[in-house]
């Protein structure tokens, strides 16, 4: 059987990382006071998923897996990203 | 019971184990797949009975049967049983699981255990949904789309059902990741992607859309009971929420469904036409890349069920134009089946019988699904029983004359014996023009402006409803003596050896009925499955 091969990732990272988090999670905030209209859902989203894509890539290490687990990931976040912005043709327009 | 005097043979005895633990606790994928046929069909027929109720209360103004209340009940039972019950893990769950593996010359799928686990999270999952029919408030009125604010807000059995819905997603999500696993890493040598039958690659296509679309339903479902239990809001613009939301969430997942419900039929179709016309398949690449496409294509096409939902203009626009596409790959599938055909030496038994009005019914089905697919007609015919109409003819006459069809041309193999030919053609044609009878004069009657999901109608539709309820009979009448001549025949008609229909796919090279490793020595494939003249050699 292989032997796994696990990252260690140091504290550093980690922490700023989750200074990232904290970061985009008071621009979430911040952005709930400007007047955008239906493009506030849009900045919200992005931000969510700038968010998710940093916990994905070091607090799940998909940062440091092969290329096999990255592009499963990639198709699945690419057919939720256009459900989502197919989505927006409703939203943005009603 | 000992492997030398079990009649059959094959999977059903050599591995000298017998009783109800040898099969629900199997992990052969010949088990399962007949375990998924003997549930999902039980529930088709359960299914049958509450729409032959419908059309009975329909066959005469005002109440015949049943009241309003008892008739939102029964079409939502109807709907319910009939699409998450029957039709979405019915192709996948019971042809998939039997022939496939064998298709693909592999000795079970990637992961039997997990196999035999999404059986039992089916069998759980309709469990559930059948006790939320006798429990609680009643059962669920709400039509199968569970649409809010009504679904939110009514007393029935709505969170129960909606939870045995859920767990049954489970179980198509695991299939789905089963299959496509298989067909990756177990086909045998030689079996390159191009010698794949085009049953395996719809059924690759399906699996990919139950993977991804699946758990947004699941989700959808959760909102729901969210909604329901901790009154989120959600979907209530009285406290900030959307309910147009929900219909996009719901068809994300449904309309997509309906292309797993779909594709497997038409890799059947793909599969069985050939044989019968004694002609390799035309087009073979375009048919595997269209059951891709429209995989593709179909997701993103949901909104055209909320033309009149008071959806964006431009969505309706840019989801009508989406729609269209995805004629493009249906209509490439249907000119194949029929190019195929030209020129071939046809026999007309009933396996073919039962793909040729596929091809019918499915058209039909399909283009007048273009009127609901573009948004000007869409609102005149919207909600009314025109859909009801179309979605039959692509449901019913599109997967269940693919089921039959399936029904006819593989179960001899796995079984040993087969039908009598004359009664299957009788039934086959008594449930053709029943079949039109009943839905056609539905179609008529949607663009005459009669709605769906009401108990009652206005004086001037009692005839085509009088006719239509009576197709429903002639179609009942059908089913009834397929089945006898099939369980009769299965259980104790001729024996069925060898290749009398003359397959060049590779689950005709083994023994009938399979050996429970299907086969002796790992094939080596050497041919295409529809390479007709390389078998003679």
């Amino acid at each position: 059987m292989d032997e796994q091969q696990h990252t260690i990732v140091s504290y550093g990272t980690l922490t700023a990382a989750w200074i990232a988090l904290l970061f985009l999670t008071a621009l979430t905030v911040g952005i709930t006071r400007l007047d955008l209209g239906g493009y506030k859902v849009l900045g919200a989203l992005t931000i969510a998923c700038l968010k998710g894509g940093v916990v994905i890539a070091f607090f799940m290490q998909m940062r440091y897996e092969g290329r096999l687990l990255r592009w499963l990931l990639f198709v699945a976040l690419v057919t939720l990203a256009i459900f989502i912005g197919i989505t927006f043709f409703d939203v943005l327009y009603r | 019971m000992t492997v030398s005097d079990h009649p059959r043979g094959g999977f059903w005895s050599d591995t000298g184990r017998s009783g109800l633990g040898s099969w629900i606790f199997s992990t052969d994928h010949k088990r399962i797949g007949l375990l998924y046929l003997f549930a999902t069909f039980g529930f088709f027929l359960v299914g049958v009975v509450l729409g032959l109720l419908l059309k009975f209360e329909l066959m005469t103004p005002g109440r015949t049967i049943m009241g309003a209340e008892a008739y939102n009940a029964v079409f939502t039972v109807h709907g319910v049983t009939m699409i998450f019950l029957f039709i979405l893990p019915g192709f996948p769950g019971a042809f998939g699981n039997l022939v496939m593996p064998i298709q693909v010359g592999a000795r079970d799928v990637a992961f039997p255990r997990l196999n035999l686990l999404s059986w039992w999270l089916y069998m759980g999952g309709a469990l559930i949904v059948l006790t939320s029919l006798f429990t609680g408030n009643g059962p669920p009125d709400t039509g199968w789309t569970f649409y809010v604010p009504f679904s939110a807000r009514t007393g029935t059995n709505v969170s129960l059902a909606v939870f045995g819905v859920f767990i049954i997603g489970f179980s198509a999500i695991l299939t789905g990741l089963n299959f496509i696993t298989t067909i990756h890493r177990l086909r045998a040598e030689g079996m390159t992607w191009g010698r794949l039958t085009l049953f395996t690659w719809s059924l690759y296509a399906t699996a990919w859309v139950q993977i991804l679309a699946t758990p947004i339903l699941a989700i959808t479902l959760v909102l729901i009971m969210a909604e329901r239990m901790l009154g989120t809001g959600l979907f209530d613009p009285g406290r900030g929420g959307d309910p147009l939301m929900y219909q996009h969430l719901f068809w994300i997942y449904s309309h997509p469904a309906v292309y797993i419900m779909i594709l497997p039929a038409m890799g059947a179709i793909s599969d069985i036409i050939p044989v019968f016309s004694r002609k390799p398949v035309f087009g073979y690449k375009m048919i595997a890349f269209s059951s891709i496409a429209i995989a593709a294509a179909g997701s993103l096409v949901w909104g055209h069920h909320m033309f009149t939902s008071g959806m964006s203009d431009r969505a309706v626009l840019v989801f009508s134009f989406l729609t269209f596409i995805v004629a493009i790959p249906s209509a490439i599938k249907v000119f194949n089946w029929v190019s195929t055909l030209y020129k071939g030496s046809i026999s007309l038994e009933a396996p073919m019988l039962f793909a040729l009005s596929f091809i019918i019914l499915f058209s039909i089905g399909g283009l007048t699904g273009l009127i609901l697919g573009a948004a000007a007609t869409d609102v005149h015919v919207h909600d009314t029983q025109f859909v009801v109409g179309h979605f039959h003819y692509v449901m019913f006459g599109g997967t269940g004359f693919a089921f039959f069809a399936a029904m006819h041309y593989w179960l001899p193999k796995f079984f040993g014996r087969r039908y009598r030919e004359k009664p299957a053609v009788i039934a086959w044609a008594l449930m053709f023009i029943g079949f039109n009878i009943l839905y056609f004069t539905m179609k008529v009657l949607g663009m005459k402006g009669m709605p769906r999901r009401y108990y009652d109608y206005l004086p001037e539709f009692a005839t085509l409803n009088l006719v239509s309820t009576i197709g429903s009979w002639i179609l009942a009448v059908g089913l009834v003596i397929m089945l006898v001549n099939l369980i009769r025949g299965l259980l104790r008609g001729e024996p069925f050896e060898g290749n009398p229909w003359g397959g060049a796919t590779l689950e005709w090279s083994i023994p009938t009925p399979p050996p429970t490793e299907n086969f002796a020595r790992e094939p080596v494939v050497t041919h295409g499955p529809y390479d007709f003249t390389a078998m003679k050699e």
